[in-house]
C-alpha cells in the first residue's frame, strides 16, 4: 500500500468544477428525464389503441352487417352461402366447423400432451427433461402454414388409404394436425403447474408406500388440476384461432354436418375466402367478414378469460 | 385386530408396480408423439424437395412454369417485411416494457395495461389481418403493400416482445441501478447506462423469437390480401409483394392442379425452416453468451 | 453555490482522540445536520425522533442491532430511501446548512455530493475502467485523457490501481469480492464526493479484505467525511472517531468512539456493546 502514491487532490484536474459546469448546460438532460417517460406512455398506449381498434372496427361493421342481415338469421342459421343470387348468412355451419375441428384437436392434443406432462414432470429424470423439452418447444415453433401443407399432403392421404370414405378435403385431418400442434403448448402449461406442486407433498404419498402412478393421479394431479384446465382452455381457444391448417386441409364446403369426413368450414377459413380478394368493400359478404371475425374474437376472448380465471380461482396455495 | 393385512397388501403391491410401470412407458411414448411426427415432417418435406432446392430456385422469379419457379421474390418481401417488424416492435417494445417496470405507479392504469396486453397475445393471428386490413390497407390507404403488411405483423407479436423484455428488464438485480443513482444518476441515465445494457440478452433473445414466429405468420397476410400474380421484386417497403410463407400457401393450394406445385411448397418450406432454425440458434446463441448471471 | 464550498485544507483538530471533545462543541465544520427526523415505511414507524449531528472529515460510524434502523438512516442522507416508494419522512436534514429532503434540492445533486458503498460489492457489468468512469460520464465529462486520468486517480484513491492496471478492460466480475468492493469505493471518488456513506461494506468480505477497506477508510478520512452503518462493533471501535448507537429506531446514544466503548452513559448501550443482545 505504501508504494502507492498519496491521494492528490489540489492539482491535475477538479472533476468537481467539471461537473458543476456541466450542470449548468444540463437543461436538456432534464428535458430529456421529462420527456422520456411521456414518450414511452405514449408507445405503452400503443397496446391499449391496438385492443381499442380490433373492438371498434370489428364492432362498427358488424353492426352494419347487422342491419343488413338481421342478427337472428346469422346465430341461428343453418345454410351459408354467401355468393349466391339469393345469399343467406347462417353462421352455424362455420360455428359448427370450428367447434369440431377444435373438438378432434383437443382428442389428440388432451390426452397426450397431459401424458407427456406426466412423464416430464413426475417421471423423467433432469437430464431427459432437458433433452425432451426444447425438442417439444420446436414443434410449437413450426409455423402454421407447414401444418397445414402436412396435413394436406401426408396425412390426408394417409387417412384415405385407411380409411376410403374421408373425402381429399375434411375436417378429420387438419383436426389431427391442429391436434399436435398443440401438444407442446399443453405438455409445458400443464407441466408447469405439475411441478410447482411442491415435493414435500409427493414425499408424503411416497412415504406411505404409494407407488409414482398412485401419487401423480390422487395427490400430484388434484393439486395441479387448475393449472390442467387452464392449459386445456387455452389449447382450445387456439384451435378456435387457427387458420392455415383448416383453410388448406379442410376447403370451403360450407355444410352443415357432423360428419368428420367431409369438407367444412371454420370461421377463420371463411375470414380467409372472403376477404381474399372477392368481397368489394361495402357489400353484405365484405361486412359479414367482420361479423364473423367478431364472433371468433368473442370465442377465444371469453376462453382465454375463463383460462385466467380458472387459474387465479382454484389456484392452490403452498 | 389390524386393519391392514399385510399379505393382501404385499399380494396387491405387485399389480400396483406392474400398473406403474406400464403407463410409465405409455406416458414416455405420449412424450415421444410429437417428436416422432416432427421427425415425419420435416422427413416429409425434405423428400418432397430434393431436387427442387438450386441456385436458380433461391434466385429466380416467380413462374407457373414449376421447373422455372423462384422464390426470390418471396425471400425479398419476407426480408423488407422484417425490415419493419424489427424496428418497430423492438422500439416499441422496449419502451412499454421500461414504461410499465420502472416509469408506471402500481395501480388501475398500469394493471389495465398489463392486462390488455396479455389478452392481446391470445387474439387469434387473423384477426390481426383484418385489423391491419381496415386500418393500414383501406383506412390510411396503403394498399397490400410490405409497410402494411410489417405494421400488422408488428401489432401481433408486440405482446411478446414487450413480455419479453418486461422479463428481462425485472431479472436485472436492484444492486445495479442502486449504484447508479448513488453517484447521483438521473432516472434515465441509469434506465439507459445500466438497467437496459444488462437487460439487452434477454430482450434481443425474446425478440428474435418473436421474429421468427412472425416470419412464419401466415393468416394475417392472406386476410390483407397478398396476391398469387407474379410481381416485380420489391425494392423498398411501399412495394407490393408476396412473402414466403404466401407463396407455401398458394403452391399448397394448387398443389392438386399441378402435383408439382407440392414440391415447391416443400422447397420453400425447407428455407423457411432453414432461416428459423438459424434465427433460433442466434437467439441461443445470444442467451448462452451474453447472459450475464448475478 | 453554496454546496460547493471550495475545500480549504481544514486542520485536522480532531486526529487525537485528546482534542475530540472539544471538538464537538468546537465549530468544527458539519456536514450532516438532522433534526426531530421521523421516518415510515408505509405504516411502520422506522426511524423516530432522530438528531444527529455529523462533522466534516471524521469517520462517523452508526451500529445496533438488525432491522434498528441504521441503514435507513444512511440512506436517508443520500435519499436513496426514496427508492422505496412508499416511504414519508418528517423533520430536517440539511447538508452544509442546505435543507435536503424537500422536493425542491435535486437529489442528483446530493449523490453527487454524497456517495454510496454498498452492503454487497455492486460493480456494474462493464470493464474495471468503464466502472470508474461511470460517474463522471453521467455528469458529462467525456474527454477520454481527462478520464484516463480521473480513472487512474480514483483507483490509486482506492488502494487497487496496482492490482488491476494492467487489465482495466477485462469486466469487473473477474475481481474477488473484495477487489470488487474497493472497486466500487473507487466508483465512488471518481465524482469527487465529500461524503462517503458506507453500509456494512465489509459484511461480505473475508478478514483479510476487510482489514484492507478499514485502512483504506482511514486514508480516506483526511479527504472525505465518512459514515459507516456496520454491524461488527470492533470494526466500529477500530475506525470511527465518533458512534451512534440505534435502536428500534431511535438514536439510544451518540458520542465520541472512546467514550461509548468504554463508558456508555445508556444501559441499553452497554447491554448491546457487551453482548447482551443483537
Amino acid at each position: 500500500m505504501a508504494a502507492n502514491s498519496k491521494l492528490e487532490r489540489d492539482h491535475e484536474i477538479d472533476v468537481k468544477q467539471m461537473i458543476e459546469k456541466n450542470k449548468q448546460s444540463k437543461s436538456f438532460s432534464q428535458v430529456v428525464e421529462k420527456i422520456v417517460p411521456i414518450m414511452l406512455f405514449l408507445f405503452a398506449i400503443i397496446t391499449v389503441l391496438t385492443t381499442v381498434g380490433i373492438v371498434m372496427t370489428l364492432l362498427s361493421e358488424t353492426i352494419e352487417f347487422f342491419k343488413r342481415v338481421p342478427i337472428w338469421d346469422f346465430f341461428t342459421g343453418t345454410v351459408l352461402k354467401p355468393m349466391s343470387q339469393n345469399p343467406e348468412f347462417g353462421v352455424l355451419p362455420l360455428i359448427n366447423g370450428t367447434i369440431i375441428s377444435s373438438l378432434i384437436a383437443m382428442l389428440v392434443a388432451g390426452p397426450i400432451g397431459l401424458m407427456a406432462a406426466i412423464y416430464l414432470s413426475e417421471y423423467a429424470s433432469d437430464r431427459v427433461r432437458k433433452v425432451l423439452k426444447p425438442m417439444l418447444e420446436i414443434l410449437a415453433g413450426i409455423p402454421t402454414i407447414v401444418y397445414g401443407f402436412f396435413a394436406f399432403t401426408f396425412v390426408t392421404p394417409v387417412i384415405r388409404s385407411i380409411w376410403p370414405d374421408v373425402e381429399a378435403t375434411n375436417i378429420l385431418s387438419p383436426g389431427i394436425v391442429m391436434g399436435i400442434m398443440i401438444i407442446p403448448m399443453i405438455a409445458s402449461l400443464s407441466e408447469d403447474a405439475m411441478s410447482s406442486v411442491p415435493n414435500s407433498i409427493r414425499d408424503g404419498a411416497l412415504g406411505l408406500g404409494a407407488t409414482r402412478l398412485e401419487t401423480t393421479f390422487k395427490v400430484v394431479m388434484p393439486a395441479a388440476l387448475s393449472g390442467i384446465i387452464a392449459s386445456f382452455v387455452l389449447g382450445i381457444s387456439r384451435a378456435i384461432g387457427e387458420t392455415m391448417i383448416v383453410t388448406i386441409a379442410s376447403g370451403s364446403s360450407k355444410n352443415f354436418t357432423f360428419d368428420i369426413t367431409q369438407s367444412m368450414q371454420t370461421m377463420t377459413a371463411y375470414i380467409v375466402e372472403v376477404s381474399g380478394g372477392e368481397a368489394a368493400a361495402g357489400t353484405t359478404i365484405y361486412y359479414s367478414l367482420y361479423a364473423v371475425a367478431m364472433t371468433l374474437f368473442v370465442f377465444t376472448l371469453l376462453m382465454n378469460l375463463l383460462a385466467r380465471y380458472v387459474s387465479r380461482k382454484f389456484r392452490e396455495e403452498y | 385386530m389390524k386393519y391392514i393385512d399385510a399379505e393382501q397388501v404385499s399380494k396387491r403391491m405387485g399389480t400396483r408396480i406392474a400398473k406403474n410401470n406400464l403407463l410409465k412407458s405409455l406416458f414416455f411414448m405420449a412424450t415421444l408423439f410429437g417428436l416422432i411426427v416432427l421427425a415425419i415432417l420435416i422427413y416429409r418435406v425434405v423428400v418432397d424437395s430434393v431436387g427442387w432446392i438450386d441456385w436458380n430456385f433461391l434466385t429466380g422469379k416467380l413462374s407457373t412454369a414449376a421447373e422455372r419457379a423462384g422464390i426470390m421474390g418471396a425471400i425479398l418481401g419476407t426480408f423488407w417485411m422484417m425490415l419493419v417488424v424489427a424496428p418497430v416492435t423492438l422500439i416499441l417494445g422496449i419502451g412499454t416494457a421500461i414504461y410499465l417496470e420502472l416509469y408506471a405507479k402500481k395501480g388501475r392504469f398500469q394493471a389495465i395495461i398489463q392486462t390488455n396486453i396479455s389478452n392481446l397475445a391470445g387474439v387469434p393471428s387473423i384477426v390481426y389481418g383484418i385489423l391491419g386490413l381496415t386500418i393500414f390497407v383501406r383506412a390510411m390507404e396503403m394498399g397490400n403493400i410490405i409497410l402494411a403488411g410489417g405494421l400488422t405483423l408488428s401489432l401481433l407479436i408486440l405482446p411478446i416482445v414487450i413480455v419479453a423484455a418486461q422479463e428481462a428488464i425485472r431479472a436485472v438485480p436492484g444492486f445495479l441501478s442502486e449504484a447508479s443513482y448513488g453517484m447521483g444518476a438521473t432516472k434515465w441515465q441509469t434506465i439507459k447506462n445500466v438497467i437496459l445494457p444488462a437487460a439487452l440478452p434477454g430482450i434481443l433473445t425474446g425478440a428474435i423469437l418473436a421474429l421468427s414466429r412472425a416470419i412464419g405468420e401466415t393468416a394475417p397476410l392472406t386476410v390483407i390480401g397478398i396476391p398469387a400474380l407474379i410481381i416485380p421484386f420489391p425494392e423498398g417497403i411501399f412495394d407490393k409483394f408476396t412473402a414466403l410463407p404466401m407463396q407455401i400457401y398458394y403452391w399448397t393450394l394448387d398443389s392438386s392442379l399441378v402435383a408439382e406445385y407440392a414440391n415447391l411448397a416443400a422447397a420453400t418450406i425447407v428455407v423457411l425452416l432453414l432461416l428459423l432454425f438459424v434465427l433460433n440458434s442466434a437467439a441461443i446463441f445470444i442467451r448462452n453468451k451474453f447472459q450475464q448471471r448475478f | 453555490m453554496s454546496l460547493l464550498t471550495v475545500k480549504e485544507n481544514i486542520s485536522m483538530v480532531n486526529n487525537g482522540n485528546t482534542d475530540i471533545v472539544s471538538a464537538v462543541q468546537s465549530n468544527s465544520n458539519v456536514v450532516f445536520d438532522t433534526k426531530d427526523l421521523n421516518l415510515w415505511y408505509g405504516e411502520t414507524h422506522a426511524l423516530k425522533d432522530i438528531n444527529l449531528t455529523i462533522n466534516e472529515k471524521e469517520v462517523t460510524a452508526i451500529i445496533g442491532p438488525s432491522g434498528c434502523g441504521k441503514s435507513t438512516y444512511l440512506k436517508t442522507l443520500n435519499r436513496m430511501v426514496e427508492l422505496v416508494p412508499t416511504v414519508r419522512t418528517t423533520g430536517e436534514i440539511t447538508y452544509k446548512g442546505k435543507s435536503i429532503l424537500d422536493k425542491s434540492s435535486k437529489v442528483e445533486e446530493l449523490r453527487t455530493h454524497v456517495g454510496m458503498v454498498f452492503q454487497k460489492p455492486n460493480p456494474f457489468p462493464k470493464s474495471i475502467y468503464d466502472n470508474i468512469a461511470y460517474g463522471p460520464r453521467i455528469h458529462g465529462i467525456r474527454n477520454k485523457k481527462i478520464l484516463d486520468e480521473i480513472v487512474e486517480k480514483s483507483l490509486r484513491g482506492a488502494y487497487i490501481w496496482d492490482e488491476v492496471k494492467d487489465r482495466l478492460k477485462e469486466n469487473a466480475y473477474g475481481l474477488s469480492g473484495g477487489q470488487q468492493q474497493r472497486l466500487c469505493i473507487a466508483r465512488t471518488l471518481a465524482i469527487e464526493p465529500d461524503v462517503i456513506l458506507m453500509d456494512e461494506p465489509t459484511s461480505a468480505l473475508d478478514p483479510k479484505s476487510t482489514l484492507k477497506i478499514e485502512d483504506l477508510v482511514q486514508e480516506l478520512k483526511k479527504d472525505y467525511s465518512i459514515i459507516i452503518v456496520t454491524h461488527n462493533m470492533q470494526q466500529a471501535a477500530r475506525i470511527s472517531d465518533r458512534t451512534a448507537f440505534f435502536l428500534n429506531g431511535e438514536v439510544v446514544e451518540f458520542d465520541v468512539t472512546d467514550t461509548i466503548f468504554t463508558k456508555p452513559t445508556d444501559n441499553r448501550t452497554e447491554d448491546y456493546i457487551s453482548g447482551r443482545f443483537g
